[in-house]
Order: structure tokens, then C-alpha cells, then sequence
């Protein structure tokens, strides 16, 4: 048996107002973390498809990634944020260990996917996401 | 002497807050598309739309689960906002009729000073799940001044005027939170579509009496 350190993955929900934006995300982190085999879903969109939010949605996602190492739900802004908040003070019905990460949508999700992917547990891939705020572009 | 019972005006029993919340959802409905209007010119455009949904839902599911105490019809009700109003609103009105929900416990009767100092308890959910304060435009403005008139031991029908004016009173204000706060001093001149349909929500509890 090769090493308990983590045989199971953190999963990774990331949660935007477009349906668009969450899946191509998601595709884009997945591609640039390369052979990544860290679960992630995409969770975009209002109930009725359009621009908003879904707590259904986000639910679902956070459940279909979850190994028992924990989630990281990564959002866009607003309704986003507000949701996750209010649905992990509800205490039932994210996955236990599920966490909001306060990171920038697009950088902190290929940091969650590469951190995660190395077996890290969720506090590493939570740093790591939240660190992604401080990479400087000029 | 026998001891003088307070006044209580109202019975605010399960079947009172079916009828508030029935109240409600049919007030954001009329209003919808003034609700839209007013977030078309500092939001997204989506308020009415999301409220007459969201409340849909509520009444939908009072209906079909007849809860049997008031606070279980507004645990409820916070479900359903949260679950279908798709924007910031849901989780925000969502948190607010959970919490007082829940502060109400199982009682099957309450006071009209337990409904406050609920709706006190909803209210300041509100204002830490989405960070704002009194003034930031948004609809503590108008749900502040309603608990504040019940809690001097105001009727509904002055929480619904205190609600109104100071949803009014979001007007001159700049927006320091939600999308509307990226528009900066061109928030200034309209009124909150939150602290709109807040005052539908408060003025809904004088429907409610019978």
C-alpha cells in the first residue's frame, strides 16, 4: 500500500453567476493542473439557468466531489458569496468540511486544483487559493 | 384586583403567519415590476423577478406543508428563499425568516414581543451575514426602523410606515454594498429595491391581522 497520506482528494466546487464562466473554469484549472485527478465541479447559474445563483446547484456539486477530505467552495461575488454563507450556517446541507475560500475565482482555482491534486489536506488547498490574491500581475 | 392583562391586540398564531407570508408573496407579485425597475437602475435588474419566485415558493409550500407552529413556518419560508430566489436576496430574506424562526422555537402562540424581538434576531442576521451597516443603502434601512417602531410598542401599521419611510430614505443615500456600491455617487437618487420589497414584507403583517 503506497502511503495513507491522503489517498483521498479534496473536492473543489466553484460557484459563479454564469453557468459558462463555472464550467469553463473548472475545464481550464483541470487542463492547466494537468492529469489532475482532484474532483471538481462546476456550479453556475441562477435555478432557472440564467445569471445567478443556485443553492440546489451548489449542494449537488459540493456532495458529487466530496472523498472525506473536505471541500473547497470557491464563488464569484455577491449572491454567490451570500449563498454558501447561508448555506453552510444551516449546518446540514453542504458536506461536513466543506469551507468558503476567499480567493479570486480563476487564480485560486488552478491553485486549489494543483494543491489539491498533490494529496494536500483542505487547509493546504484553502492557503492556496487564498494566496493566489496576492500574486501580482505588474 | 386582578392583574390588567396587556393589551394583545393580536392572537400571532401559525395560521397568522401563513397569512403574513401568503400576504407577502401576493405584495411582491403586484409589485414585482416596480421592484425590477428600481434594480434595473442600480443592480441587475432581476429583484422582482427573484421576490416573485422566491415567495412563490413560500406560499407553495405552506400550502403543501401546513408547519405547525409559527416558527416552523418561517424556518420554512427561509428554506425556500434561500433554495429558488437565485440572487443575493434569497440567502439575505432567507437568513432573516430562519433565524427568526428559530428564535420562536415550537411555540404554537406567540406574543407580539416575541415577534420582535425575532425579527430582532433576523434582522441582525442579516446585517452580519452581508456585512452592512444602518445608511448603506441597502434593506436594513427600512427593517431597522419597523423593529425599532414594534419594539416601542408601535402597531404593524406604524412598522409599515416606519418600514416605507425609511425605504424612501435609501433614496440620497450612496450605496456601500452589493452591486450597487460598484455605481459609487451614481447610486445616489434611487431608492434601494431591497429596502423596497422590505417594506412590502413588513406591510404584509397588517394583512395578516384579522
Amino acid at each position: 500500500m503506497s502511503g495513507e497520506t491522503q489517498e483521498k482528494r479534496v473536492g473543489i466546487v466553484l460557484v459563479s453567476h454564469s453557468a459558462a464562466v463555472a464550467a469553463s473554469i473548472a475545464e481550464m484549472a483541470a487542463g492547466l493542473a494537468g492529469g489532475s485527478d482532484a474532483p471538481i465541479r462546476a456550479a453556475g447559474g441562477n435555478p432557472d439557468g440564467g445569471l445567478g445563483t443556485s443553492p440546489e446547484l451548489i449542494t449537488e456539486a459540493a456532495h458529487a466531489v466530496d472523498q472525506g477530505a473536505g471541500v473547497a467552495v470557491l464563488v464569484d461575488l455577491g449572491s454567490a458569496v451570500l449563498t454558501v454563507k447561508s448555506l453552510l450556517a444551516e449546518g446540514d446541507e453542504l458536506p461536513d468540511g466543506a469551507r468558503l475560500v476567499d480567493a479570486p475565482l480563476v487564480e485560486g482555482a488552478v491553485a486549489a486544483v494543483v494543491t489539491a491534486s498533490t494529496g494536500a489536506d483542505v487547509d493546504a488547498v484553502v492557503q492556496a487559493a487564498s494566496e493566489a490574491y496576492d500574486y501580482r500581475k505588474v | 384586583m386582578s392583574s390588567s392583562e396587556p393589551a394583545v391586540e393580536h392572537v400571532l398564531d401559525t395560521p397568522f403567519f401563513h397569512r403574513w407570508l401568503t400576504a407577502a408573496a401576493a405584495s411582491v407579485t403586484r409589485d414585482a415590476a416596480r421592484l425590477t425597475e428600481l434594480d434595473s437602475a442600480i443592480g441587475d435588474a432581476d429583484h422582482g423577478t427573484n421576490m416573485q419566485r422566491g415567495f412563490a415558493a413560500v406560499a407553495e409550500a405552506l400550502d403543501k406543508e401546513r408547519p405547525g407552529s409559527p416558527g416552523a413556518a418561517l424556518v420554512l419560508a427561509g428554506r425556500q428563499l434561500i433554495s429558488k430566489v437565485g440572487g443575493a436576496s434569497g440567502p439575505l430574506y432567507g437568513t432573516l425568516l430562519r433565524r427568526a424562526g428559530k428564535a420562536l422555537g415550537d411555540a404554537e402562540e406567540i406574543t407580539p414581543q416575541q415577534l420582535t424581538d425575532a425579527l430582532r434576531a433576523g434582522v441582525d442576521a442579516v446585517a452580519q451575514l452581508g456585512g452592512a451597516a444602518p445608511g448603506d443603502k441597502t434593506m436594513l434601512d427600512a427593517l431597522l426602523p419597523a423593529v425599532d417602531e414594534l419594539a416601542g410598542g408601535g402597531s404593524f401599521t406604524a412598522a409599515a410606515e416606519a418600514a416605507e419611510q425609511g425605504a424612501l430614505a435609501t433614496t440620497p443615500m450612496l450605496a456601500r454594498k452589493g452591486r450597487a456600491s460598484y455605481l459609487g455617487e451614481r447610486s445616489i437618487g434611487h431608492q434601494d429595491p431591497g429596502a423596497a420589497s422590505s417594506a412590502l414584507i413588513v406591510a404584509a403583517l397588517t394583512e395578516a391581522v384579522r
